[in-house]
């Protein structure tokens, strides 16, 4: 029997032009809206384009996720690398960020214009409290996600106290607690290799 | 010039902190820009963090509304290459070790213990915008509408926030 082609969910189409990527991204930058930069680039990065497997994608996304940077423009920079190397990462990065940047240097000189506008302010005003209820939403769910035990909780109450009540810098919590919670996580012999807790 | 300068030092260090989004860096965002530098006021802060909920992309590019309007279209400039370049070169280089780091051990740990670490920061950027932002009770019952909304049904996060603006200025009108 002769050798059949990789056989994936969805075939791979061969990787794009700079140009192509530029504008894949840019239009993905353009019409994410509502902060779920991430479902809109699993769509067309998987889905439209079908420049990246999903198996590929959700390890970059691992990748974005646990490095500092938005996660948006380190999956563009990760998946633009995996595509057309280092230009193609400066122009998935650039495509993604252009649009939303380019607004909100406009919105700034139209804010010096009109922000002090009481109808303007009870709008902006009212959409930061309703944009605290999307963070809790995002913070139940990234917890959801990486939170497995009692110590995970410690940690993160650990972190909210020390940053929001005490005033410590972030980078200070983001050591202190960071090396803690790497340290309890750490490499156990006594654990199996893929990091599933062995029989007790 | 020194603006300039501040600025491209205060955003670089900012983004090395938005582990877990930028949403982690928001406390010392505001710490930095309104009580040390008062480059702007935390209302003013906010409003541009409500307007890049609105506009496309990654709701951070509001860092360049900042920028604009500390040092106008340069200070634009500024932000964004001192918030996107150092964090994206990171980045570009991890990725290309990623492969490598496969099998070292540690690796798993850290992305287990700063995952840990950017839950509790992320919560702590919304603590902070909470105490701006819940002034009174129809602020605190359009949170917790957004909230038990989003968390029940799967629509387009945009579209509760849109409708928290519309109802803040509904209530202007009725008061």
């Amino acid at each position: 029997m002769s050798a059949r082609p990789a056989a994936a969910a969805l075939p791979v189409a061969p990787p794009p032009s700079l140009w192509r990527l530029f504008l894949g991204f840019f239009v993905m930058g353009a019409t994410s809206l509502g902060g779920g930069v991430i479902a809109y680039l699993r769509t067309g990065l998987v889905s439209r384009y079908r420049w990246l497997d999903d198996e590929t994608f959700v390890e970059l996304m691992a990748i974005s996720q646990s490095l500092p940077g938005l996660n948006a423009t380190n999956m563009s920079i990760l998946a633009g690398d995996r595509l057309r190397g280092w230009p193609g990462a400066a122009i998935a990065a650039l495509g993604m960020c252009l649009p939303g940047a380019t607004l909100m240097t406009a919105a700034a000189f139209a804010y010096g214009i009109g922000g002090d506008d009481p109808i303007s302010i009870a709008f902006l005003h009212a959409i930061a409290a309703g944009a605290v209820g999307l963070i809790t939403v995002v913070t139940v769910q990234l917890g959801a996600k990486m939170l497995t035990e009692i110590a995970d909780y410690v940690f993160v109450a650990l972190t909210a106290v020390l940053v929001a009540f005490f005033h410590v810098p972030v980078l200070y919590a983001l050591f202190g607690v960071g090396a803690l919670a790497i340290w309890w996580h750490r490499p156990r012999p006594d654990k199996a290799p893929d990091g599933k807790d062995a029989a007790p | 010039m020194k603006q300039l300068v501040d600025l491209a030092g205060v955003f670089a260090y900012i983004s090395l902190l938005t582990v877990g989004g930028g949403m982690a860096a928001f406390p010392e965002l505001k710490q930095l820009t309104v009580d040390v530098h008062h480059w702007v006021t935390f209302p003013e802060l906010m409003h541009y963090y409500s307007l890049g909920q609105l506009a496309p992309g990654p709701n951070m590019m509001m860092v360049a509304s900042i920028g604009a309007q500390v040092a106008g279209l340069p200070g634009a400039g500024v932000v964004l290459v001192a918030f996107l370049l150092p964090t994206g070169l990171l980045t570009f280089a991890i990725g290309r070790l990623w492969n490598r780091l496969a099998a070292w051990p540690w690796r798993k740990s850290i992305q287990r213990g700063l995952g840990t670490v950017s839950v509790g920061l992320v919560l702590a950027g919304g603590i902070v915008l909470a105490r701006g932002a819940l002034t009174g009770p129809m602020t605190i019952a359009l949170a917790v509408g957004v909230f038990a909304l989003l968390m029940m049904t799967r629509i387009n996060p945009a579209l509760p926030v849109v409708a928290s603006g519309l109802i803040g200025i509904g209530a202007y009108f009725l008061h």
